[in-house]
């Protein structure tokens, strides 16, 4: 199909083709919710079964670098839809900025949660054969960036929670699975998210983005708007299970 | 219809898509979804041939009660991979990615889908995926079953799973991809006057075998991509031993892998109701009834997964009520089914090999329908479930109804697609050897489950010697009935009879356009006036209305 300007061979005019990619977008969001949904119900049914351990897993990450990483992301989202903004009034230097900012606060995010994994990694708590819920508590020694203090809690909350679940290690670890399986696809869609938003920062800058077409910021918007939901369920569902005590 | 003398001979038009350019880069790059659709038609029917190899390994071994030719374990690997591959690299693809890629855009009037290059991105992720279960079967094989089931397939099967799951879950996106192209499509890219209760009822079966795609295959992904982790590195997910559930996988399994039945039959069934218009000389009967029965299987048909999981301890509540969705799944299905028959009522009905493939569809999909409610069922479930039963009725709707809906598209969009006429005589014994030896092949099936004979087992005791003898003939004449088809069609598009724009007449947009149609599909965009499937008040079809008898009935030759 031979492409006149902006417009594709198989559309008649640009407001068709802006629907159509609107429309797809939509749909692939839709797909993409069915996709999260199944990790979702899986974590469901196993926090329903092992409350105990998925409470204790929950308790060990950290609130501060979570929520600190869920206004990351909220505001991402604002600069995002500046973005669409900008270019739908036609500000062309405005697109640019923005589209850099939301990028810099997507690495932001990347490096907080790369702090998160690593000390996790240190802990003992990624799902494998040397997997121990208890790992810390047992060795204080070995998790220096813990505080006496937080141990002592954490210390506590385990041994309430193996009173009720004596399989706790095995349950912690599919909370961590549900964890890392989790938050890995959503990090996933993040560098995805990236990489499309150096692609629109690349037509920005070439001054591609008008008011008249400005279709990929939009739908590229779209999905960075989804990956930002996504996040806001999965902070409570992974944070927040068992804080209220 | 005789000749006269002074009817001119018909050729081929100058420019259409298959000689718009030349060489092998201008295929793997096309972005046209006629030329797509024939990649399609390539590899899966690449895939169909290596199912039916190994479902001719299952059927010669089980020849004898103790099973000579192989050993219990490639047994094993021989029925899983014969699932596999035509479920997922032949079935779910066949009419959508083939005859739907080829067809929707002509028949609503538009240049290509909506995204063309995303059309041609969804073949290579289907060529990926196939290309890793491929290795599987080399390296190993598969012997989980189709069906993958944990812990087995995660922890205790020493066979080639990680690439396999690999496969199936990248192959996966390819049928997202294509459900989300025609959806876009369908609402964004119809020419004027196509209006909704215009569209054909093929492209309605694909709107709603659509929804099915983009619904149902993440859920699948992303069930294949947990088995895999559990597979690879050991996580626990669906390992009992670990505290996962084996049952939660069978519900996340199955609520794709039931609703993707309806993606195998839905585009078979807006096939037939392409046919059975044509072929009877009549308007559809109760158009918006069939079109709105598509999309209720759709819908219902993601309500009832459980049926297949009613012996694994569920409540039995929870079992009364997805028998009863079950149950309901049939209301649509009978609608169809009557309809088309009612649009046969008092038409001229004529024989042509289409026909042929339509008549079968109707009878094979009644029993398989039929005897699916048996399954359906709690109480005859019980005693019918994992036996034999279980296979000839599955093989009822999916070989019986959606590979007879294939090849019925095939035959008769094959004018368009290659601009010229298979042997009509030769296509009519192939339709009918096929139709007698897919009966052979299951219908003693049916009377072996009934008796007890379980499925996947390597041998069996002897008394059910002469129903498996009776299957395995019948599959040897099956297979007959599915090489010529393969052999005349493909002689056909190079050396058969000119075509026409319009061999049958039939009433559709994809045949205003000649065969096979140019790249851009049309060359002024087409405006609709007519309602569907009305033969009456369409002079261009040059149809004798006035005749004695009714519109005089098709004809595919001169």
């Amino acid at each position: 199909m031979h492409r006149t300007g902006e417009l594709y061979g198989q559309f008649k005019t640009l407001e068709q083709q802006k629907e159509t990619a609107t429309l797809g977008m939509w749909i692939f969001l839709v797909t993409e919710v069915m996709f999260f949904g199944g990790i979702m119900l899986t974590y469901a049914t196993y926090r329903h079964f092992y409350f105990p351990a998925f409470a204790v897993g929950s308790n060990t990450l950290s609130l501060k670098l979570g929520g600190f990483n869920t206004v990351v992301l909220l505001a991402s989202s604002f600069t995002m839809a500046m973005a669409v903004w900008s270019s739908q009034v036609g500000k062309k230097t405005l697109i640019s900025i923005f589209l850099l900012l939301t990028i810099a606060l997507g690495f932001v995010f990347f490096g907080v949660k790369y702090v998160e994994y690593s000390q996790k990694f240190h802990h003992h708590l990624v799902p494998g054969k040397s997997f121990n819920v208890f790992f810390c508590v047992d060795n204080p020694a070995s998790c220096p960036d813990v505080e006496a203090k937080e141990l002592m809690e954490e210390s506590k909350l385990l041994d309430e929670a193996y009173v009720a679940d004596k399989d706790l290690n095995a349950h912690a670890q599919l909370y961590y699975s549900a964890y890392f399986g989790m938050t890995g696809l959503h990090a996933l869609h993040m560098v995805i998210g990236a990489g499309l938003l150096f692609w629109l920062l690349k037509g920005s800058l070439a001054g591609r983005f008008t008011p008249q077409w400005n279709t990929p910021v939009d739908i590229v918007g779209l999905y960075w708007h989804f990956v930002d939901i996504v996040w806001i369920y999965l902070f409570p569902l992974l944070y927040l299970i068992d804080r209220h005590k | 219809m005789s000749t006269t003398a002074t009817t001119p001979a018909k050729t081929l038009p100058e420019h259409h898509y298959l000689n718009a350019t030349y060489g092998i880069r201008s295929w793997l790059l096309t972005v046209d979804h006629k030329r797509i659709a024939l990649l399609y038609l390539a590899s899966v029917t690449f895939f169909f041939f290596i199912g039916g190899f190994f479902a001719m390994m299952i059927r010669l071994h089980l020849l004898t009660p103790s099973g000579y030719l192989l050993s219990a374990d490639t047994y094993n690997r021989m029925f899983t991979m014969h699932g596999v591959a035509m479920i997922f690299f032949f079935l779910i693809p066949s009419i959508p990615a083939i005859l739907g890629n080829f067809l929707i855009p002509l028949m609503i009037g538009a240049k290509d889908l909506a995204f063309p290059k995303i059309n041609l991105l969804s073949w290579y992720v289907y060529v990926v995926g196939a290309a890793f279960t491929l290795y599987s079967m080399v390296s190993g094989g598969l012997d989980t079953g189709w069906t993958f089931y944990t812990p087995l397939s995660t922890v205790y099967s020493n066979s080639a799973v990680a690439p396999a799951v690999i496969g199936v879950f990248i192959t996966g996106f390819s049928s997202i991809l294509t459900g989300l192209n025609f959806l876009v499509t369908i609402h964004t890219m119809r020419a004027p006057g196509m209006t909704w209760f215009r569209l054909p009822m093929f492209v309605w079966a694909h709107y709603a075998t659509s929804i099915v795609m983009i619904l149902g295959t993440p859920v699948i992904a992303i069930t294949l991509a947990l088995a895999g982790m559990e597979r690879l590195f050991g996580l626990g997910f669906f390992n009992p031993a670990m505290g996962g559930d084996p049952i939660l996988f069978q519900h996340l399994f199955w609520f794709y892998s039931h609703p993707a039945v309806y993606i195998m039959i839905l585009p078979a069934m807006g096939v037939i109701s392409e046919l059975i218009p044509t072929f009877a000389r009549k308007q559809l009967f109760g158009y918006h009834f069939v079109a709105a029965a598509s999309l209720a299987i759709a819908v219902i048909g993601f309500l009832v997964w459980t049926h297949h999981m009613f012996l694994t301890g569920q409540s039995t509540y929870a079992a009364l009520v997805f028998s009863f969705l079950t149950f309901l799944v049939a209301i649509p299905s009978a609608v169809k089914v009557f309809n088309w028959t009612a649009t046969l009522y008092g038409g001229s009905i004529s024989f042509d090999t289409p026909m042929l493939y339509a008549f079968g569809f109707l009878g094979l999909f009644l029993i398989g329908g039929l005897t699916g409610l048996f399954l359906g069922c709690l109480g005859t479930d019980i005693h019918v479930h994992d036996t034999y039963f279980v296979v000839a009725h599955f093989h009822y709707i999916m070989v019986g109804g959606a590979i007879m809906g294939y090849l019925g598209g095939l035959h008769f969009w094959w004018p368009k697609m290659t601009g010229r006429m298979y042997p009509e005589w030769i296509a009519r014994i192939a339709a009918l050897i096929l139709f007698v030896g897919f009966n052979l092949t299951f219908f003693p099936q049916f009377l072996l489950g009934y008796l007890g004979m379980p499925r996947r087992y390597h041998v069996y005791p002897p008394e059910f010697q002469v129903y498996n003898v009776m299957s395995t003939a019948g599959a040897s004449i099956l297979a007959i009935g599915y090489l010529m088809p393969m052999i005349y069609l493909t002689w056909a598009a190079f050396f058969g009879k000119v075509a026409g724009d319009n061999p049958w007449p039939a009433t559709g947009l994809e045949w205003k356009t000649p065969s096979p149609p140019p790249t851009e599909n049309f060359e002024v965009t087409p405006v609709v006036t007519w309602e569907p499937y009305d033969f009456h008040h369409r002079p261009d079809l040059g149809l004798d209305v006035a005749a004695p008898n009714g519109v005089v009935p098709a004809h595919g030759h001169d």
